[in-house]
């Protein structure tokens, strides 16, 4: 199948959700479901990667600014303004395309092959969006709310492994997450985001939805959606800055 | 009831229905075989809407099912139910989860009316006591019976079976076949089976529509394809040797030569010698 007869089905699917729901309540109940299973459920990861990312960073920036001319001060600059910007948004969302993309891709595509889907058809429930609104819903809920928690992780990993190595004293760091503090990083961390969290939930559900054979396939499919997810997030990743950041 | 007139559904350059049409009858077993690749599971599937045919039209109690709206199938797909071949539980809900699913999306229905509802369904495919279990907790037969469990909660007009015996025993298989018959008749269903399985082609075979590379071969009821003369069709049905006697035994009887079984059995009892 070509790009463009793949690109016209996904948009088909993405149009195909928006119904009146058969019951407001089983979808509502199918929201707060998925909420918990992407919410929640990827809580663990994100913040262990959040906080290693922000002591790791904190450790590689003192590592590169070995001139006494610089504040240590910039250290908590940098580390700040990088797992806001950048590493609490994408590489946050990429681990997550990871978890939740492959979880979506195989659980819809186990769905498909036994029949599952075909039966929630037959009974006259929209299965796109029973199955698959709520799950971009919740990730679009979800992932944000992720983020923000692994920017403040992140930041705090970098004051930790600061203080703890001694490049910088907690105090000092604190003095330097103060300096030169530009909001709207954050709601540019957070455009990004929502967009992240759009991707990695539809491009699976898409892979999911329409897979077609056995287990092998549910696999493939599964695989090829995280790549896709992958490299449209890093598309989006660099137009977003490009849009959002040049003047 | 349901009729289908000249049904075409080609795939690629492939024609899988060719010009197929037959009528389904009310209260009936209506039973739709053939061999593997003969059309029968996508006639079943362009049946109930989940492949567009070509061309033709599907009737369901005289009303087209193929100029309906979307919102009109909708509403008539609730009062169809289906078993598929892996029975197609959802696998993280329980089995009275499974049953009450129907119920939670369409029935206005208070939750211990709901209850009260799936262990009568239950009960009926005497399934009593597992509704707490897991899919992967129970046997291929006893998921098929929630699958049959699930298809009638809403007392549906209309229950599609996909081979609902593939994968069982022989005397489970005869289980289901009982019980699909006996809910026909209970809630005077039109019901549509298709089937490899030549026990319940004699067994529950009211209706038969045999179905050869994509067209009908031939139609009657399980009476008459002993009878037939239809070569494909006997090549099909008595493929082994064991049918095939089974079937001549079956001719003698009808002419007389021999008793019938219960005859045979007295005849035992009594000590007599069977010609």
């Amino acid at each position: 199948m070509t790009f463009f007869t793949h690109f016209g089905r996904y948009l088909l699917m993405l149009k195909g959700m928006f119904t009146r729901p058969e019951n407001l309540k089983m979808y509502w109940k199918e929201f707060m479901h998925q909420c918990n299973d992407i919410g929640i459920g990827s809580l663990g990861i994100v913040s262990i990667i959040s906080v290693f990312i922000g002591a790791v960073s904190a450790v590689q920036t003192s590592y590169q600014l070995v001139s006494p001319l610089i504040a240590p001060e910039t250290i908590a600059q940098i580390v700040r303004d990088t797992v806001i910007l950048e590493f609490a948004p994408t590489l946050v969302c990429i681990v997550l395309a990871g978890v939740i993309g492959s979880k979506i891709a195989s659980e819809l595509g186990n769905m498909r092959v036994s029949e599952q889907i075909d039966a929630l058809e037959i009974m006259g429930i929209n299965t796109k969006a029973y199955l698959i609104l709520p799950k971009i819903t919740a990730a679009l809920l979800t992932i944000p709310l992720l983020v923000i928690i692994s920017m403040v992780l992140g930041i705090w990993g970098g004051r930790l492994a600061g203080a703890a190595s001694g490049i910088l004293s907690a105090d000092t760091f604190d003095r330097g997450l103060l300096l030169k503090f530009i909001p709207y990083n954050v709601t540019f961390a957070l455009i990004k985001s929502y967009t992240f969290a759009f991707i990695i939930s539809s491009i699976p559900a898409y892979y999911g939805y329409y897979v077609k054979g056995g287990a092998l396939e549910i696999g493939r499919s599964s695989t090829k959606s995280v790549v896709v997810s992958c490299i449209m997030l890093l598309f989006a990743d660099y137009v977003l800055t490009q849009m959002l950041l040049t003047h | 009831m349901i009729e289908f007139k000249n049904i075409k559904k080609s795939f690629d350059e492939k024609v899988v229905l060719d010009d197929v049409s037959h009528v389904m009858e009310t209260g009936k077993c209506n039973l739709i075989i053939g061999t593997s690749g003969s059309g029968k599971t996508v006639l079943q599937k362009c049946l109930v809407g989940l492949f567009e045919p070509d061309s033709g039209e599907i009737l369901y109690d005289g009303i087209s099912f193929t100029e309906m709206d979307d919102d009109g199938r909708k509403a008539l797909r609730q009062q169809i139910g289906m078993l598929f071949q892996g029975s197609a539980l959802f696998d993280s809900m329980t089995v009275e989860q499974n049953v009450m699913f129907p119920l939670d999306m369409f029935a206005k229905m208070s939750s211990s009316e709901k209850l009260k509802r799936v262990n009568e369904v239950l009960d009926r495919v005497n399934l009593e006591g597992a509704n707490k279990k897991f899919p992967a907790e129970i046997s291929g037969g006893m998921k098929k019976r929630v699958g049959i469990a699930r298809a009638i909660v809403l007392n549906p007009k209309y229950l599609f079976c996909d081979e609902p015996n593939s994968g069982l025993d022989p005397q489970t298989s005869m289980v289901i076949d009982k019980l699909i018959l006996e809910i026909t008749k209970e809630f005077n269903m039109t019901t549509v089976i298709n089937t490899h399985d030549m026990n319940s082609v004699m067994e529950i075979g009211e209706n038969i529509l045999y179905m050869f590379e994509g067209h009908k071969e031939w139609t009657g009821n399980n009476e008459e394809i002993i009878f037939s003369k239809n070569e494909k069709l006997n090549q099909f049905i008595f493929a082994s040797k064991f049918l095939q006697d089974a079937k001549d035994m079956r001719m003698l009887e009808a002419k007389g030569i021999i008793a019938d079984d219960r005859n045979m059995e007295d005849m035992l009892n009594n000590g007599e010698e069977i010609k």
